[in-house]
């Protein structure tokens, strides 16, 4: 008794927008598969991957666009400008494609600081430069002050994808592992605390960063058995899993114990009723892999500075179809949904 | 009902007796502790939180007490199955069945 | 996690589940009532229903504070926001019910200031800090939260901010119990108890169970230890053929309950006549309002309140779902006009509504259990 008959055309009458068709869950899906593809569809768009993928001149390209909005503009671990350049270059790269070079458009809120400003710059030279990727150009506008929450990025972004990598998910079958990159959630709960308005402390900082070193030694132990991979932006691992399930018909079964968690993010959750499978995350990514190859796979992420505490989370299965499951400690299941708006904090 | 969870108190405030530093798995919140009795609480203390008060002042003893016994129910029964030579997984018969 | 991983040990919830196992009368089809909506969440959440022998059905109480508000109450917090100049604030869980212009966070969309907050205390403090705006908080919830709402009025009087109010919707428990026990159309053969309402009202209140209605009633934890061996405590007093009150949650719960609590709540609240209850009709005696010693910080006293009643959807079988009778699966709207995206009722997204915690957690094409 699903609200969308599986397979069945998704329609957007939304009357207005709300911030949850930006959250990365079922109403951005909506908007995105009810409004936006019928109307600009296309074999290429159809697919909805993380960035486009085409063949080109006897290769394939990969392109991708992205849009950071995101209040405070500076948190620990990061900034705005390096979330704008990291994110788009971890689409390429969960789409088996080196970042070759990006374009960014700034919408600037009129009396932002020039100060403020050139940090992000700074801050996106710096994160251009630690990726190995250059900014090609872009444009510049500028709003009435009121507007854009200081600063908008967009980013756009290209790169050659590696022979190696054939993902698809109706590649993905029942045995195959289900590999994280490392601790969820660190993301979505600084840039809540730093919001400042639930006064909680704690010492967690985002993770953003390029996860290119890992899917190349990813590509370089594993390729045959590499299947599909997937960054886990907006609406978390659950929103990134359900979406596979979907895609590739299958069913993906997580063991609850095995995902990594800090135990900051994990107590925050746990104040605020969130659920860390929801939370959003800029510096990992999933990817499934063939069980002939989960060892291998996972031994070259962990070999990579920085990638010490990825693990295997879970496994694919077939049934139930299009259905992830989360297997506590003792036994017990429970679907684990896609979120349908931005996760809020509970109290009840 | 509602959500409430444990955390551990890390300090009080200076400028308000009232408000206490709780720490949940390193989260740290103000939270006041009005509704519990004076002198009831001192850091180091575990409390139950809700909505920015604590409720309540867990007692050690009692969970330390309360896992105790469960763990002596597995190994009570542990215990008369083996007396009973019932493998261990086999399910005892029901206490209404034995006479 | 100090006193939350230990109750989530997977060699403990063993024992207890085989205990269990063990105890139950296999030829009895038992139907316990686990009253709190925290505690549908947490079953749910774990997994636990895996855990029970098959002959044991868990019934969905009304323990929900937001669930069992009447539409036309959350219309009356909702016209709130529409004075200039007034931010409306409420816990995460209102921002998405269903009012009949919209949820919350709609309303916000299009330009009300309603904001939300953790602790009614934030509410206090952003009317200080906003001199020029009057800043009304939406309170809910049953016991458990309505000492800290107490505290945050005899605060504002403390401090004297006159730019603060709070709309209250507390309800109690003991007279949803009493409602559901009268009903002729359940037959129940014991309670899990409300846990961290127990914290507040401690456990006599719930006394008149045994002794009137001759139910057991065993007082919970929320983790999955806690609620298993409630289940199992629920079970050996049956088969001992006793009734009486037992509190499991001891670690926290007092058996006289929070001195303190209730004294902040006696001296800020009354009980009103009557109340509405989404599903459970008009019950006496079972919501609090603001006494007349602080009618400053009463909402229904500052606003003219609309005070429609707005009845639900024909269709919608909240009510039944409420009161036990009907599982979330057994509404005919269940998981087709009414999800969470497009809920129909307040249960559906309610994080302890049982509709929420079915849609969520429970694969729909599993049986429902009993």
């Amino acid at each position: 008794m699903l609200a969308s008959p599986p397979g069945g055309k998704l329609r957007f009458n939304d009357p207005q927008i709300e911030m949850a068709h930006g959250a990365g869950g079922k109403l951005s899906r909506r908007l995105l598969e009810g409004l936006i593809v019928p109307l600009l569809g296309n074999p290429v768009l159809d697919q909805l991957s993380d960035a486009a993928v085409f063949g080109f001149a006897g290769t394939r390209l990969a392109t991708s666009a992205d849009g950071y909005v995101v209040k405070p503009l500076r948190f620990n671990g990061g900034s705005i400008g390096e979330l704008a350049i990291n994110g788009t270059v971890n689409d390429l790269a969960v789409s088996g494609a080196r970042a070759i070079g990006l374009m960014a458009t700034f919408i600037l809120e009129a009396g932002l600081r020039g100060e403020t400003l050139r940090a992000e710059v700074e801050a996106m030279a710096r994160a251009a430069r630690n990726a190995g990727v250059a900014i090609y150009g872009g444009d510049t506008k500028v709003v009435e002050h009121g507007m854009a929450d200081g600063m908008y990025i967009s980013t756009f972004g290209f790169g050659e994808v590696d022979a190696r990598a054939v993902l698809d998910p109706k590649s993905v079958v029942p045995g195959d592992r289900i590999l994280l990159s490392g601790p969820i959630g660190d993301h979505g709960i600084t840039i809540l605390l730093a919001r400042g308005e639930l006064d909680l402390e704690a010492d967690l900082r985002s993770d953003t960063r390029p996860v290119t070193p890992f899917v190349t030694a990813l590509l370089d132990a594993a390729a045959p058995g590499l299947r599909w991979m997937r960054d886990p932006t907006r609406g978390g691992v659950a929103t990134a899993l359900n979406e596979l399930v979907r895609d590739a018909n299958c069913a993906a079964l997580i063991y609850e114990e095995a995902i990594p968690l800090r135990s900051e993010v994990r107590g925050a959750c746990e104040i605020l009723g969130l659920d860390p499978l929801h939370i959003a995350n800029e510096g990992q990514f999933i990817a499934i892999v063939s069980d002939e190859y989960a060892d291998a796979a996972l031994r070259a992420v962990r070999a990579i500075d920085g990638g010490l505490e990825a693990a295997i989370i879970g496994e694919i299965r077939a049934q139930p179809e299009m259905t992830v499951i989360s297997e506590t400690g003792f036994g017990g299941t429970r679907v684990v949904d896609m979120l349908v708006g931005d996760p809020l904090p509970r109290i009840c | 009902m509602c959500l409430a969870i444990p955390g551990q108190i890390v300090d009080f405030s200076p400028e308000q007796p009232l408000l206490a530093k709780v720490d949940v798995g390193g989260v740290k919140r103000n939270i006041n502790v009005g509704l519990l009795e004076d002198n009831e609480v001192g850091v180091g203390d575990w409390v139950l939180i809700h909505v920015g008060f604590a409720l309540s002042k867990i007692s050690e003893d009692g969970a330390r007490e309360q896992l105790r016994m469960l763990e002596a129910m597995g190994e009570n029964e542990l215990a008369i199955e083996e007396v009973r030579g019932y493998s261990f997984g086999e399910r005892a018969p029901s206490a209404h069945e034995a006479t | 996690m100090k006193y939350v991983d230990e109750f989530r040990d997977p060699k403990l919830i063993r024992n207890v589940a085989q205990e269990l196992g063990r105890e139950v009368d296999p030829a009895y089809h038992y139907r316990i009532m686990e009253v709190c909506g925290g505690h549908t969440h947490a079953i749910y959440r774990h997994g636990l229903q895996d855990l029970l022998p098959p002959n044991i059905e868990l019934v969905h109480g009304p323990g929900c504070p937001v669930c069992v508000l009447p539409m036309g109450r959350v219309d009356d917090g909702l016209s709130i926001a529409d004075h200039p100049d007034v931010i409306l604030t409420c816990f995460g869980d209102m921002m998405r019910v269903p009012g009949t212009r919209g949820t919350p966070l709609e309303l916000k969309a299009r330009g009300a200031d309603i904001r939300m907050v953790y602790s009614p205390l934030d509410a206090l403090r952003l009317a200080q800090s906003n001199p020029k705006k009057h800043v009304c908080f939406f309170a809910i919830g049953f016991e458990t939260t309505a000492p800290s709402t107490a505290l945050t009025i005899l605060r504002a009087a403390e401090l004297g901010v006159r730019n603060f109010s709070v709309f209250c919707n507390h309800v109690t428990i003991v007279p949803a119990i009493r409602a559901i026990l009268d009903s002729p159309d359940m037959r129940l053969d014991g309670f899990v108890g409300p846990g961290h309402v127990s914290t507040v009202s401690g456990c006599r209140p719930y006394e008149f169970i045994p002794r009137v209605y001759g139910k057991p009633v065993v007082v919970s934890g929320f983790e999955p230890l806690d609620i298993l061996e409630s289940v199992l405590m629920i079970v050996r007093q049956l088969r001992a053929g006793e009734a009486k009150v037992e509190n499991q949650y001891h670690r926290i719960v007092p058996w006289d309950g929070n001195k303190a609590a209730l004294a902040a709540i006696a001296q800020v609240f009354e009980l009103r006549a009557f109340f509405e209850w989404r599903g459970l009709g008009f019950i006496t005696q079972s919501a609090l309002k603001i006494n007349g010693a602080h009618a400053q910080w009463d909402a229904e006293v500052q606003f003219e309140i609309p005070g429609v009643r707005v009845t639900d959807p024909k269709a919608a079988q909240c009510g039944e779902v409420l009161k036990g009778v009907l599982k979330p699966p057994e509404c005919k709207l269940f998981g087709q006009e009414c999800n969470p995206e497009h809920p129909i009722g307040a249960l559906m997204v309610s994080s302890e509504g049982a509709c929420a915690a079915y849609y969520r957690y429970v694969h729909h094409a599993q049986p429902v259990r009993g």
